[in-house]
């Protein structure tokens, strides 16, 4: 597979480290009420979706980006790359 | 002369002789043989044996996909099994042997195995070897694991080395016969950088093996032109020898090329060389593969293909019999008797399944309409054919044509299922294709050669377009459409002797009938349970006939049946290649510690940590075993000063306005108020509350933090430092930067530690310990100018320190300190006597922090905040991880004093029966404490805080070991910690 990483261009899958589901940008609250329940949810429950999936890849090989590759799971076709800070932030994450 | 069937003609250095042996015996054969035409050439028509019958059996085919002509090459370490004798170039030299026959390749012993087919036909294996059970092993693997199998392997370790490649194009052409070659010269034109590759050692494809004109000359000639013009351009890389033998995601194709396989030696070359194309584009150009008909006793030597005759007459001037007749259902197999009659081979008679006219007049030859083979004569060779109305014609070869299969098999490798085209009685490639591939010429169905090669055009040029070149208009050479009718018509149904269609399998058409009677007749079931298409030429002539056969059993079309699609590879690729240079030692390279020349002159023996291969000890002469060395490390150690090698723990710059905020997130203690100039000891957390990794972090300065941790973990915590900065917490200002390499690291311990550093310190830096007291650190100097971090920190429970100096420097320093260190009999220490100290001192390790274990557990709950945002907390506080009756780490010691422990042991209490039920925990950590004189150990047992003093029985059924064991403080040594404070 080749990954278009946003500044680096086409880069060869074999240079990244997988980690999973993006979702794992979205760590829960940690004073919230919920904060438990939401904790395990965060912890072990995941979308295994035949089709789009956004997913967390790392550049190890590479400049050490965290990516957002939306990849079809099926196809392996690649619909988009951001870089996972930027998407992160447009989650409302900070500091 | 020995080439008896050598004929005029042909791409072969007749001024050359190459002289080389088949079973011990010598032939001759010239450069641009294959070793099949080269032994076809010399006469011998007998290669080989059956898989299973143990036929004889001669070449089929003159290409890769053979199923038969399966040889051993070369010999001693060389030697190479299962080889295509088709695809094998011919050198001076080259040994060959036939394979798969017990006793001689005449004589084989096991061919009685043919006389017994009845009993052996379709799942005998999974019908005989059920019962009974206890035979299996005894009886029936030893014998089966004798009679199965091919070729040998040498035993001994390939002495050739294999490399592996990257290439970039905007278009892969796959294939380089008439249509890959005007692909290629229609991209190559236009200025696209063009990859063309084809498994053939002569690129042409079948313009080599065809009379066929193109542009006025003979095909192979134009083809010679097209591949000067090729080299010619700089943007065009031409890849013979080479297979494109997978398509992968993204335009990735896997591709073998074999460089030196077809000379005698490698010379210390890369014997092959195994590339990752990552194209824009590509055409597969891929051609097609002829079929064969299956009648009686199909699988004598002589009966080839009939394209595969003409290739031998046309491109190696070899005919394969005096006497060849032709067995066809198409117009194709009319030019082999016509190229054969006109290199002035006999061939008595043209059988054609159809009630048709002649195609082409062919001089000499009978023309037998609307007739079969059903059976042929000539166990060792053939020598008749029987026709369906009973006649009997002599002939020593028997050319045979099914039709043709275009090569889809690329068009698969992501899953497209081809789909099929009565008008050819073919598949060809689906719709699904693989992004970026299209396929052209007879690959894709286009079956003649004018009109292969406007495809070749035609598709070069949409590719080409796609990428913003200029499409080609120039004018085609001229070709012509030559005849090409084909009727369906798969085996033939008078005969009644068994029918072969895959050959290397020995599966007949018996053998498809009674998979459909039983059951079987799903197409992937089918080839489970007959094994057809397996092996080495994974059916490429065998699949479609079956298939047919099926559909025929069925009542079912062909579509109807299915086909199988294909998997990469297209043909064999050798482990050896995909492996490359990865083997032996450097499947796994060594990391070196910085000191590592400095222990191997003076003794150490290594032992792998992780990548790092470690000091483990430094023996000494008279010392008779590990523990005499490691108990003095020890011993010496904790009476003067000991120094290791600690580079291997993971380093990492952490740096920044938010790095205190940072570092007090990824750990589970506190770390927003370190002190500048203080290290402290910090314990991270997994996300679900178990603990995951533990070190040091020194603050260098304000915003300048270096963190250490595990040397198995290092590029794990790296990894997650890199997650929380990016995508957890992406507005910190903090940056991150390994440095384990960086720094060459060294514990110096013991009671003289102060005293040695103070000699190889510079002057300016105070050490005393109200200026430089535990848990400081700080940049200093040492030898005069050479900068340096302090830290004074002790795994060892020791007075220790860890100075670190740029990685350079690492073996002199390691020097350095040995010899200010003479005067106190400073002791080098490796792994076990750290592993030992550090078990004396009831510091948790790996075998503490082993993934299932809590900071409640380590005894380190109370460290875990819940009044900060950090990794872990939220999950680390679920009822059951943090249960009153927890697991707690303690220590332990034998009641009797002279018994050693047992890692991996588990805790009874006393009068229980040793159950896991009564399961109370387990001992992790163990080992013989010079210092107290006898066995101390940590572990796990629940509540063992609470438990001190009290005596229970350390089980391990596994040694078939128990032994009483009293519950202590995991602080074997200076429990109050006076020794580190000093």
């Amino acid at each position: 597979m080749i990954i278009n990483h946003p500044l680096l261009g086409p880069r060869d899958a074999a240079e990244f480290v997988y980690l999973g589901d993006a979702s794992l940008i979205e760590r829960p609250d940690w004073q919230a009420d919920d904060a438990a329940e939401a904790f395990h949810a965060y912890g072990y429950l995941r979308d295994n979706p035949a089709g789009k999936h956004a997913e967390l890849w790392y550049h190890e090989q590479g400049d050490r980006s965290w990516l957002v590759v939306t990849r079809d799971t099926t196809t392996h076709e690649i619909t988009s790359v951001e870089m996972a800070r930027d998407v992160a932030r447009a989650k409302g994450r900070s500091k | 002369m020995s080439q008896v069937n050598r004929i005029s003609g042909g791409q072969i250095d007749r001024a050359q002789e190459f002289k080389f042996t088949f079973n011990g015996k010598a032939m001759q054969g010239h450069p641009g043989d294959t070793l099949a035409s080269a032994l076809l050439a010399n006469g011998q028509r007998l290669v080989g044996r059956s898989f299973k019958y143990h036929r004889p059996r001669g070449i089929f085919t003159a290409g890769s996909e053979e199923p038969n002509a399966l040889v051993e090459l070369r010999s001693g370490a060389h030697q190479e099994p299962n080889t295509r004798a088709t695809v094998t170039e011919l050198f001076d030299g080259l040994q060959a042997k036939s394979q798969n026959h017990r006793g001689s390749l005449e004589h084989d012993l096991m061919a009685v195995t043919d006389f017994m087919s009845p009993f052996l036909s379709a799942g005998f294996y999974y019908k005989t070897f059920m019962w009974p059970r206890a035979f299996w092993e005894k009886l029936y693997e030893p014998i089966i694991r004798k009679s199965a199998g091919l070729g040998r392997l040498s035993m001994q370790e390939d002495p050739d080395i294999y490399d592996k490649g990257y290439l970039h194009c905007d278009l892969l052409v796959i294939g380089a016969g008439p249509t890959g070659l005007v692909a290629a010269l229609t991209a190559g034109r236009a200025g696209a950088r063009v990859i063309l590759a084809d498994e053939d050692f002569t690129l042409g494809g079948r313009l080599n093996s065809e009379t066929l004109e193109v542009g006025g000359v003979p095909g192979a000639g134009w083809a010679k032109e097209a591949l000067v013009e090729l080299a010619a351009m700089d943007n065009v890389r031409l890849m013979s020898r080479t297979t494109v033998y997978g398509a992968y995601d993204h335009g990735v194709y896997g591709a073998l090329e074999r460089c030196t396989d077809h000379l005698a030696s490698s010379g210390g070359k890369p014997r092959q060389i195994l590339w990752r194309v990552t194209s824009k584009r590509a055409v597969l150009a891929a051609g097609a593969t002829e079929r064969p008909i299956a009648f009686g006793n199909n699988d004598r030597p002589g009966v080839m293909l009939a394209g595969s005759v003409r290739s031998y007459a046309n491109r190696y001037g070899v005919t394969p019999g005096q006497q060849v007749a032709v067995f066809t259902n198409n117009d194709d197999g009319w030019r082999t008797a016509a190229d054969l009659v006109a290199k002035g081979v006999h061939v008595p008679a043209i059988i054609d399944v159809r009630d048709a006219p002649a195609v082409c007049d062919v001089p000499g030859a009978r023309h037998i309409r609307n007739a079969g083979v059903v059976d042929t004569i000539g166990r060792k060779g053939l020598k008749s054919v029987t026709l369906t109305d009973g006649q009997v014609i002599p002939v020593d070869c028997l050319a045979v044509s099914g039709g043709w299969n275009p090569n889809v098999h690329l068009t698969c490798h992501q899953r497209g299922r081809p789909a099929w085209r009565d008008d050819i009685s073919a598949f060809v490639p689906g719709r699904d294709l693989p992004p970026g591939m299209a396929v052209a010429g007879a690959a894709n169905g286009a079956m003649t050669l004018a009109a292969a090669m406007a495809e070749g055009q035609s598709v070069a040029n949409t590719q080409i377009e796609a990428l913003g070149y200029k499409p080609s208009k120039a004018d085609l050479p001229r070709a012509e459409d030559e005849p090409r009718e084909c009727v369906p018509y798969w085996h033939v149904r008078e005969s009644t002797k068994r029918g072969w269609l895959d050959l290397q399998n020995d599966v007949t058409v018996k053998d498809v009938r009674q998979s459909h009677r039983e059951g079987f007749r799903s197409v992937e079931h089918l080839k489970r349970y007959t094994t057809l298409g397996m092996a080495t030429d994974q059916g490429k002539t065998a699949n479609i006939p079956a298939l047919a056969i099926m559909a025929e059993c069925t009542g079912k079309t062909i579509p109807e049946t299915g086909t199988t699609i294909f998997r990469p590879p297209y043909t064999p690729v050798p482990i050896g290649a995909l492996g490359g240079r990865s083997r032996g030692r450097d499947f796994r390279p060594y990391r070196l510690t910085p000191s590592h020349n400095w222990a191997k002159e003076n003794g150490a023996t290594f032992v792998e940590v992780g990548n790092w291969l470690r000091a483990q000890w430094f023996a000494r002469p008279g010392e008779k075993g590990w523990r005499d060395s490691v108990d003095r490390e020890v011993l010496a150690t904790r009476k003067s000063v000991g120094i290791c090698d600690v580079t291997t723990l993971g380093k990492i710059d952490v740096q920044g306005k938010d790095a205190a905020a940072f570092l007090n997130k990824v750990y589970a203690n506190g770390f927003a108020k370190l002190a500048v100039g203080r290290v402290r000891y910090g314990l991270m957390l997994r996300e679900d509350g178990i603990a995951y990794d533990d070190g040091t972090t020194a603050r260098m300065s304000e915003n300048h933090f270096v963190m250490t941790t595990t040397t198995a973990n290092a590029v794990l915590v790296f990894r997650r430092l890199e997650f929380a900065r990016q995508c957890l917490w992406p507005d910190m200002d903090v940056h991150l930067i390994s440095t384990t390499d960086g720094w060459a690291q060294f514990a110096v311990a013991g009671p003289n530690a102060r005293n040695l550093l103070r000699k190889v310190v510079d002057e300016a830096h105070d050490l005393s310990n109200e200026a430089f007291p535990f848990m400081a650190c700080g940049e200093v100097t040492v030898c005069n100018g050479t900068p340096a971090r302090l830290f004074r920190i002790s795994f060892s429970g020791e007075l220790a320190y860890e100075v670190a100096v740029p990685a350079r420097y690492g073996n002199a320093m390691m020097d350095v300190l040995m010899r200010a260190g003479r005067e106190f009999d400073a002791t080098p220490y490796g792994t076990e006597a750290l592993g030992v100290m550090r078990i004396e001192k009831g510091h948790a390790a790996g075998n503490e922090l082993n993934g299932q274990t809590t900071a409640h557990n380590l005894g380190m709950g109370k460290m875990v905040s819940q009044t900060k945002e950090c990794i872990g907390n939220v999950l680390s506080q679920r009822p059951e991880m943090v249960r009153e009756d927890a697991v707690k780490l303690v220590g332990f010691r034998p009641v009797e004093k002279d018994r050693g422990l047992i890692a991996g042991s588990h805790f009874i209490t006393r009068g229980d029966k040793a159950i896991m039920d009564n399961d109370q925990g387990w001992m992790s950590s163990v080992a013989f404490s010079p210092s107290l004189g006898h066995s101390v150990g940590l572990g796990f047992i629940k509540n063992g805080d609470t438990r001190m003093g009290e005596i229970v029985r350390a089980v391990s059924p596994v040694h078939g070991t128990e032994m009483e064991v009293e519950i202590v403080s995991a602080h074997f040594i200076d429990p109050a910690g006076d020794r580190l404070r000093a």
